[in-house]
């Protein structure tokens, strides 16, 4: 099919967000939508949000499923503060989503859906359509569901099943509306529904209607266009975090040439790498769902012991129920990578949104002193990195890593610059063998890192026993004072050293000046884009983010000396600030602390920082 | 090649002793404790076979005998309270070539390690637990544990324990698991041979041991296994054989009256109509139904109350991983990377 001609408005990034129930195949549309932004060449970032329930009444306000990209010519890492754009499918999805749509943007809304009963249903007391409320937004009423039963007329399909081909009559319009080609939706419905030839015609019969419909239909705006972006060369795909993490971890254990152990137990969001990695036993992958958090990383531990990657995977509420376990491979000095995909807590919370309130647990939420490795990934695809980081680490420096993503990156999508494999760096591990008659000494360390050897049960000659209790280097259970605070400061001083081996921090614009943006995690979308579009009107400000949480890298005292004042912005109450006020008392940390369950705002990002200029 | 982690027999010659499994770490338990002839009897019996040392693991919880693995030299961890079987069940998914036992006690096995002790079993994971009995919370010095009888006194039950005991093998038979067993720490012969049977089946074998503590629950199991009792008190279960206790001329037998048993005195003429052990059968009827056997009426049966072949969790894994590989070829990270739906930019 040919986009529409003539002259078009182009735009630098446009965000829709598509709103319907669970069953209407608005994740589908927004992929879809997705990856033709992919193909065009646009930068885009995702926002899926589905509702904790697995299938409320339909039509009602539990039940409604999201979806909003933002696809564009310039590099950005967040799906749009609001949405420029909103199809809703019925009134329940127009009530939830309205407050995402920017003042002025297009509501496409599906006008057979707005009968009295449906409105009720949605707990509207008002029609919303003609009482005024949605008169700030541009409204293009289309009867989606009248439409799209029209177009499939000859299909034999039964009425349902034509009626569940409506998202793609939406994501028609939505096509011509952004100048899209709809080719590579068309091919993936055929391809996706092979096997089924009628419902496969019925979806591209529906979305081409759509098409064509925007075309003839003299209430739509314009088409609007937006180039593609500069992104690096390269081969790309598009990414999810929580499948870029769980790619990670398998190819940190192919370059450890060792068997890829991950025990979890099933918690949203954090359950799809549980998924994913139970599909690649063709790698050897061993997945182990366990009765429960406690028995996922202890099954984790023991996989250690015995020589495998091992990983357990989990969320806030499952980290707290991990924390023996975790102290045991701090106190036997194990490699184990514990991924925690942070959620709005605390106790249940909100399940499926984000949030960044485990970084305190994650470095002192244990008895004793318990110190361990912590990372944490910055956008979808740097999952992956921070996956074989985080075992690299834990295998060469013998600790426990905590790696912390959130629901944001877990399930939102980005383009991926695909690595190059031969250029990845094995990991290495050292197993001792025995020698004859010479005692083995299980807690000897290396000079250098301060690390212990990892003897694997099977080698003749290094029968050894760890435990929780203290022990002295000959790994007998000691409760002498002095080699018991000893111990302490040795496993302390073993993570800092890791210190010696991280990359370090680099600063984003002038390297001194007035204001540095420090974050970590998820936030540095909207922290990248804010600081961006500020330095392009002229603002000097700089911005800086923190892969390592503990160790920090070695310059970061350096790098804040630079800096008049440094921002923090966090999905939490002020977690790193107290990190760093407490590390460089004297320095001027300011916060910006949003706990909301939704990723930081551009806006609100870029308002804070001129609040500092 | 390495050597079978089950042995059939112990043929010939054992190439090990029983100082070759002794860690030399000073044993710390109290003089008296029944944990002694229990590490003894099991370095005893692993000289036995022909399997090395650095071939066995031996992982525990907490509590008086999770000490246990500091005494064998052999690898070991003394992981944290009730995880062990958790623990062991990561390293058997990981290594296929190791003899993986389980210490435990009735509070770390069956109080706060219970959820896994259910799990482990119904998983027929292949590993071998030996979960010490002895109805008291030792370590911390005397509280009563999910085993001791209701009305016990102890530090933490002045007024008598109001908790209903649990049956540790009722636990397992429930569980599924497909090698149940019990033993008692006075009789180091009889420990050996229920070890070494446990040695020789694969998937999960469960194995009781009556315990006494010295100290905080001392002649707990008296009444049984007494050398007074034992005549009337205690039955040696031998598959194949009836269910014969007392003493000699004044023999009983188990019949059956529906599903309630009764204890007869024995007549050989009426042989057919005692119950006879059977501890292949498929069915949990009879395994449960044996350790519902008790005092005065019946004798505590000892020995293996059942012993059935269903495949291991870890071998199914494996079978798996191996079906895997066949249909997919072995996994490439460059497609496992690149996935489906790739774009190039220029």
């Amino acid at each position: 099919m040919t986009p529409p001609s003539g002259a078009k408005t182009v735009v630098p990034s446009i965000t829709v967000r598509f709103a319907g129930d669970s069953g209407d195949g608005m994740q589908l549309a927004g992929d879809q939508l997705t990856d033709t932004a992919a193909v065009m060449g646009n930068d885009f970032a995702t926002l899926p949000e589905y509702p904790a329930e697995i299938r409320a009444p339909a039509g009602t306000l539990p039940g409604v499923s999201s979806f909003q990209v933002q696809f564009s010519e310039n590099i950005i890492f967040t799906p749009g503060d609001s949405a420029d754009v909103l199809v809703a499918m019925n009134p329940a999805a127009l009530k939830v989503t309205l407050k995402r749509l920017r003042k002025g943007g297009l509501i496409i809304l599906n006008e057979d859906a707005f009968t009295a009963q449906d409105l009720a249903r949605a707990a509207w007391t008002s029609n919303p359509l003609l009482d005024g409320t949605l008169k700030d937004w541009q409204l293009l009423k289309v009867p989606l569901t009248t439409l799209t039963r029209n177009a499939l007329k000859d299909s034999p399909l039964t009425s349902s099943e034509k009626d569940r081909c409506k998202n793609f009559f939406a994501l028609g319009m939505t096509f011509w509306l952004y100048d899209r080609t709809p080719d590579h939706t068309i091919e993936w419905i055929r391809e996706k529904f092979g096997p089924k030839p009628e419902i496969a015609r019925a979806n591209v019969e529906a979305l081409k209607a759509g098409y064509n419909y925007a075309d003839v239909a003299e209430s739509l705006p314009s088409p609007v266009a937006v180039r593609p972006a500069k992104l690096p060369p390269g081969p790309y795909r598009k990414i999810t975090g929580n499948d870029a993490l769980a790619i990670g971890l398998v190819t940190a254990a192919q370059l450890a040439k060792k068997t890829l152990f991950y025990g979890s137990y099933p918690i949203t969001p954090a359950s799809t790498i549980l998924e994913f990695l139970s599909r690649q036993k063709h790698f050897g992958v061993k997945t182990f769902q366990a009765e429960d958090e406690i028995a996922a990383v202890g099954s984790a531990i023991g996989a250690s012991f015995g020589g495998a990657l091992a990983a357990t995977g989990t969320s806030g509420p499952g980290l707290c129920l991990k924390s023996e376990g975790l102290n045991l491979a701090v106190m036997t000095e194990l490699p184990l990578v514990v991924v925690d995909v942070q959620r709005a807590g605390p106790s249940t919370g909100m399940p499926t949104k984000t949030e960044q309130t485990d970084l305190l647990q994650a470095l002192f939420g244990r008895n004793g002193e318990s110190p361990v490795v912590v990372i944490a990934p910055k956008t979808p695809s740097d999952c992956f990195d921070a996956a074989v980081e985080a075992c690299r680490i834990a295998v060469e420096h013998m600790t426990p890593v905590l790696l912390l993503s959130d629901a944001y990156l877990a399930s939102s999508h980005e383009p991926w610059r695909l690595p190059d494999i031969e250029k990845l760096r094995p990991i290495q591990a050292q197993h001792p063998s025995g020698q004859p008659g010479k005692q083995f000494f299980p807690y000897a360390r290396d000079p250098q890192t301060l690390v212990r050897p990892w003897a694997l049960p099977g080698t003749l000659g290094l029968e050894h026993r760890i435990g929780g209790l203290s022990k002295t280097e000959s790994g007998g259970v000691s409760y002498d004072p002095d080699n018991h605070e000893k111990m302490i400061r040795l496993r302390a001083e073993k993570v800092a050293r890791v210190a010696d081996r991280i990359p370090l921090m680099e600063v984003r614009g002038p390297t001194s000046g007035k204001l540095l943006v420090l974050g970590w995690g998820s936030s540095y979308g909207a922290t990248y884009q804010a600081v961006t579009e500020l330095t392009e009107a002229g603002k000097k400000v700089s911005q800086a983010h923190l892969t390592y949480l503990n160790p920090f890298p070695k310059n970061l005292e350096d790098v804040l000396k630079s800096f008049n004042i440094i921002l923090v912005p966090e999905m939490n109450s002020g977690h790193l600030l107290m990190l760093l006020r407490n590390r460089f008392p004297g320095k001027n940390f300011v916060g910006y602390n949003r706990v909301r369950g939704i990723p930081i705002f551009v806006a609100e990002m870029k308002e804070e920082i001129l609040r500092y200029l | 090649m390495s050597l079978p982690i089950h042995p059939d027999a112990q043929e010939g010659r054992p190439s090990h002793s029983k100082a070759d499994f002794i860690s030399g770490q000073d044993v710390r338990w109290c003089p008296g404790c029944g944990d002694y002839s229990i590490l003894g009897a099991m370095q005893q019996t692993l000289a036995k076979f022909d399997l090395p040392t650095e071939k066995y693991v031996f992982i525990s919880g907490i509590g008086c005998s999770s000490r246990f693995p500091y005494y064998m030299k052999t690898y070991g961890m003394h992981s944290i309270h009730g995880r062990a079987p958790a623990i062991a069940s990561g390293l058997r998914t990981v290594r296929d070539d190791l003899s993986i036992w389980v210490i435990t006690g009735d509070g770390d096995g069956l109080s706060i390690g219970g959820n896994h002790i259910l799990h482990v079993l119904r998983r027929n994971l292949d590993v071998n637990i030996v979960l010490v009995n002895n109805q008291i919370y030792g370590l911390t010095k005397g509280q009563y544990s999910p085993t001791s009888p209701v009305g016990q006194m102890t530090r933490s039950s002045p007024a008598g324990s109001i908790d209903y005991p649990v049956n540790p093998l009722c636990v397992a038979i429930a569980s599924e698991a497909t090698f149940i067993a019990r033993t008692f720490d006075q009789d180091p012969r009889h420990m050996g041979e229920i070890f070494a049977r446990a040695m020789k089946h694969k998937g999960t074998s469960f194995i009781e041991v009556l315990q006494n503590c010295i100290v905080f629950n001392d002649k707990a199991h008296q009444s049984v296994v007494g050398r007074e009792n034992r005549d009337e008190r205690m039955i040696y279960l031998k598959h194949g054989q009836p269910l014969l206790w007392g003493k000699e001329g004044k023999k009983k037998a188990v019949r059956l009256k529906g599903l309630h048993p009764e204890a007869v005195d024995y007549d050989p003429a009426r042989e057919k109509e005692y119950l006879v052990h059977d501890e292949t059968d498929p069915l949990p009827h009879t395994a449960y139904f044996l350790t519902q056997l008790l005092p005065p009426e019946f004798p505590v049966p000892f020995g293996v109350f059942r012993c059935i072949e269903r495949p291991t969790y870890d071998e199914l894994l494996n079978r798996q991983i191996d079906e895997a590989k066949n249909k997919e070829g072995e996994g490439n990270l460059k497609d496992l990377i690149y996935g489906n739906d790739t774009w190039t930019v220029k």
